[in-house]
């Protein structure tokens, strides 16, 4: 009885859905500052129109996002011209605007005007080295005799970096090194080298007071942001895509310069840096509320523990059963522990993006808190140990004690229940533990695809060199994952039976 | 009560059994014997139903063991291993009290009857409530009995139940097993490589070699008038270990 009642309980804790709607405005963001700062100016524009807006922020990659938005998980987020004739459509013949518009109207999606900045390569100057000099544009450095060039090895070698550059302007420094993009900085406060290649809204251009020199033959391709949209967000949140809209035209490269530097140098939020900009670009009386340090914790800990709960409760419901068919039939158990084992084969960013589409396919939440693209995977990567401990549990139960139960005549239900389960109760817990510990540290990336958790902070710190921020994530996942050690270790004494932790001999007098 | 009418058991093309018949009087005691792998578990696990035979018939009560009524001819049956086959988390008291419990008996009769089943093993009634890990062999052993006792089976099955026990434990067993045997009335088949074990229960032995019958009768019989030069062979060499023990 009390073991139904468990079961119950299990099955509704697994299922029991968190309290969250889909009634509001989903931005992205991509894994960089920049992309950060547009989404939370987004949000908080959309929010000012009066429409409650969730911001997904480091969601992922380009291929992520952009299929995050055809597929209708976000509503909008910024892009790139360029990224989007370059990667997005690279197999597509898209010689202008008009093309690039047509091509994304097919996916159900719609491009802003130019938000009013390129972030496309350029080549850098210390200013004062460039004032000297008298150097505006590229076309300029010819006049210059002597020029040193470090240039980021990628920049060095593709097709549309230096080899095409240098055909275009006719270019012929003194040298040119290949070099680490932040080791060339380096080089170029000491003096080591002239001129190096920089992305135009780059927070150090800033900081470093750099000159970025004017592309006057219009070599490098456009970059220009843009928000992409959809089409049935533009029409059932009509007034939240008009107040976001209103960022066109508005953010020159060196506003967007200025934010990423704050961020990335003098280490502001980037919704404190999107508010203050809103503000003075705008006049809105956006306020920010910082949540602090604690508040950012506990946020993180309620969605790292709805993953856990989401794939772990139905991963025991499932994998205890199959380790038991597993253990009654040989054919079935290789076929189950090879199939659970070869899951935990797959690497866990591969497993994420493969699940991706089959998460959408079956019209689920693929991205965003509560993801079940980071619920299944993490479902799948549990199953294995509760299975193979079921499974072991249970074949090595001393075979006398089965055959005694079998001349008892013990019903086959009781058999299992009462006699087998409880042997291989050690054993199918310690799987259990295992699945737990293992599920809460998988589950950091599950921020991978916006779910949230202890991984946010990780990635954010990652990006922006805050260990401070990446603990923030590192430390309470381990403390969780030990509590839940610990925690089993106490259910161990509950749930294992007493006969079955008792080794020494008492004998009685 | 029990009849085996010529049955046969193979294993990998390995006859384990071969073509044995032989029947058990109501109320007697027959004790298998023999050498290791002569086959007299494998006889008694089909007596249980535990294996069926591939050629031949088993039957208990004039029933035939087939998968279908083998559960039904159990009922009939007590079964006890080496130490016990006690499942280490229950207690005594519940391992006793399994069957009972699943025949949903009433919880006074389930009392009364555990109270004259420690009597008659003369089981300590404070043990009752120990797990198996707390209980000696002989403990343990007395616990299997009580268990297959319980339901007041017909037939008792008992596979080397004292080998794992020292000497002194054993004799006491021994003692007090036959017994319970002779009080209760029980058919026991009783399974054991130690001849005098054998003589001091059987009504009949039954020694085997390689899953044949080679001679059955009295342990006297079988000393005094062997079959074959191995039945005075395994008489013998039971007379020298027993030696050999004595002098150690």
């Amino acid at each position: 009885m009390s073991r139904i009642l468990i079961i119950l309980g299990l099955l509704i804790a697994a299922f029991a859905p968190r309290p969250t709607g889909r009634s509001s405005v989903r931005v992205a963001s991509k894994m960089f500052t920049e992309s950060v700062i547009l989404g939370e100016m987004f949000r908080l524009l959309s929010e000012d129109s009066g429409h409650s807006t969730q911001h997904l922020r480091e969601l992922g990659g380009t291929r992520i996002v952009f299929e995050s938005l055809r597929n209708g998980e976000v509503d909008l987020y910024a892009e790139y011209t360029g990224t989007l004739i370059n990667e997005l459509f690279s197999d597509r013949d898209i010689r202008s605007t008009q093309d690039l518009q047509a091509a994304l109207a097919e996916q159900g999606i719609r491009m802003s005007e130019p938000l009013g900045f390129n972030n496309t390569y350029a080549l850098g100057m210390l200013g004062d080295d460039a004032r000297q000099n008298n150097v505006r544009r590229i076309s300029d450095l010819n006049r210059v005799d002597g020029l040193r060039f470090g240039l980021s090895n990628e920049f060095m070698e593709r097709d549309d970096g230096w080899p095409g550059l240098k055909a275009a302007y006719g270019l012929s420094p003194e040298s040119v090194t290949g070099l680490d993009h932040d080791i060339a900085y380096r080089q170029l406060t000491l003096g080591l080298i002239d001129v190096m290649d920089v992305y135009t809204t780059e927070a150090r251009i800033n900081a470093l007071e750099l000159t970025v020199l004017e592309d006057d033959r219009e070599y490098f391709p456009r970059y220009d942001a843009v928000i992409l949209y959809r089409q049935e967000t533009a029409e059932e949140f009509s007034d939240a895509i008009a107040a976001v809209l209103q960022l066109e035209g508005r953010l020159s490269a060196a506003a967007m310069t200025a934010c990423n530097r704050r961020v990335e140098i003098d280490g502001d939020s980037e919704q404190q840096v999107a508010a203050d900009f809103l503000r003075a670009e705008f006049n809105t009386d956006t306020m920010v509320s910082e949540p602090g340090r604690m508040q950012r914790i506990a946020a993180c800990t309620l969605d790292h523990l709805e993953l856990v709960r989401r794939s772990l409760l139905p991963a025991i419901l499932l994998a205890v059963p199959l380790g038991v068919l597993a253990s009654r039939r040989v054919w079935f158990g290789h076929l189950v522990l090879g199939i659970t084992g070869l899951f935990q084969t797959i690497p866990s960013f591969a497993l994420l993006v493969m699940l991706l589409p089959l998460a959408a396919m079956l019209g689920l939440q693929s991205v965003g808190a509560g993801s079940a693209t980071a619920i299944m995977a993490l479902f799948l990567y549990s199953l294995l140990p509760i299975v193979r401990n079921t499974h072991t549990g249970l074949v090595s139960i001393d075979p006398a004690l089965i055959e005694s139960a079998e001349v008892l005549n013990l019903p086959n239900w009781y058999r299992l229940t009462e006699i087998e389960l409880p042997l291989a109760s050690r054993s199918i817990l310690s799987g259990i533990k295992t699945a737990a510990v293992m599920n809460i540290g998988f589950a950091t990336l599950g921020a991978l695809v916006g779910a949230g958790g202890y991984g946010q902070p990780i990635l954010s710190g990652i990006r922006l060199a805050d260990t401070g921020l990446i603990l923030e994530g590192a430390v309470p996942a381990a403390v969780m994952a030990m509590v839940a050690q610990a925690g089993f270790e106490v259910a161990e004494r509950f749930a294992v039976p007493r006969g079955l932790g008792i080794t020494r001999l008492e004998v009685q007098q | 009560m029990v009849r085996l009418d010529c049955v046969s058991k193979s294993y990998s093309g390995t006859r384990v059994v071969d073509d044995v018949s032989l029947s058990v009087e109501p109320s007697t005691t027959l004790v298998l014997i023999g050498p290791s792998g002569c086959g007299k578990s494998t006889l008694l696990r089909m007596v249980a139903g535990l294996i069926l035979p591939d050629q031949g018939g088993v039957f208990v009560a004039d029933r035939q063991m087939t998968s279908e009524t083998r559960s039904d001819i159990r009922r009939h049956l007590g079964y006890v291993i080496q130490d016990g086959g006690l499942f280490p988390h229950l207690t005594a008291r519940d391992n006793i009290i399994i069957q009972a419990k699943l025949a949903a008996w009433p919880p006074d009769r389930i009392e009364a009857r555990v109270t004259e089943l420690a009597e008659l093993t003369r089981f300590p009634v404070e043990g009752l409530t120990r797990f198996p890990a707390q209980l000696s062999g002989g403990q343990r052993q007395r616990v299997g009995i009580m268990r297959a006792l319980m339901t007041d089976p017909e037939v008792l099955l008992l596979d080397e139940p004292l080998a794992a026990l020292d000497p002194m434990i054993r004799r006491e067993m021994q003692d007090d097993l036959r017994q319970i045997f002779s009080t209760l009335g029980k058919t026991v088949i009783f399974v054991t490589h130690d001849l005098h074990e054998a003589a001091w229960f059987a009504d009949r032995i039954v020694l085997l070699k390689s899953g044949r019958i080679e001679q059955q009768g009295s342990a006297a019989q079988l000393a005094d008038d062997p079959a074959s030069e191995f039945v005075s062979q395994f008489v013998r060499a039971q007379r020298t270990s027993d030696f050999g023990a004595a002098a150690g």
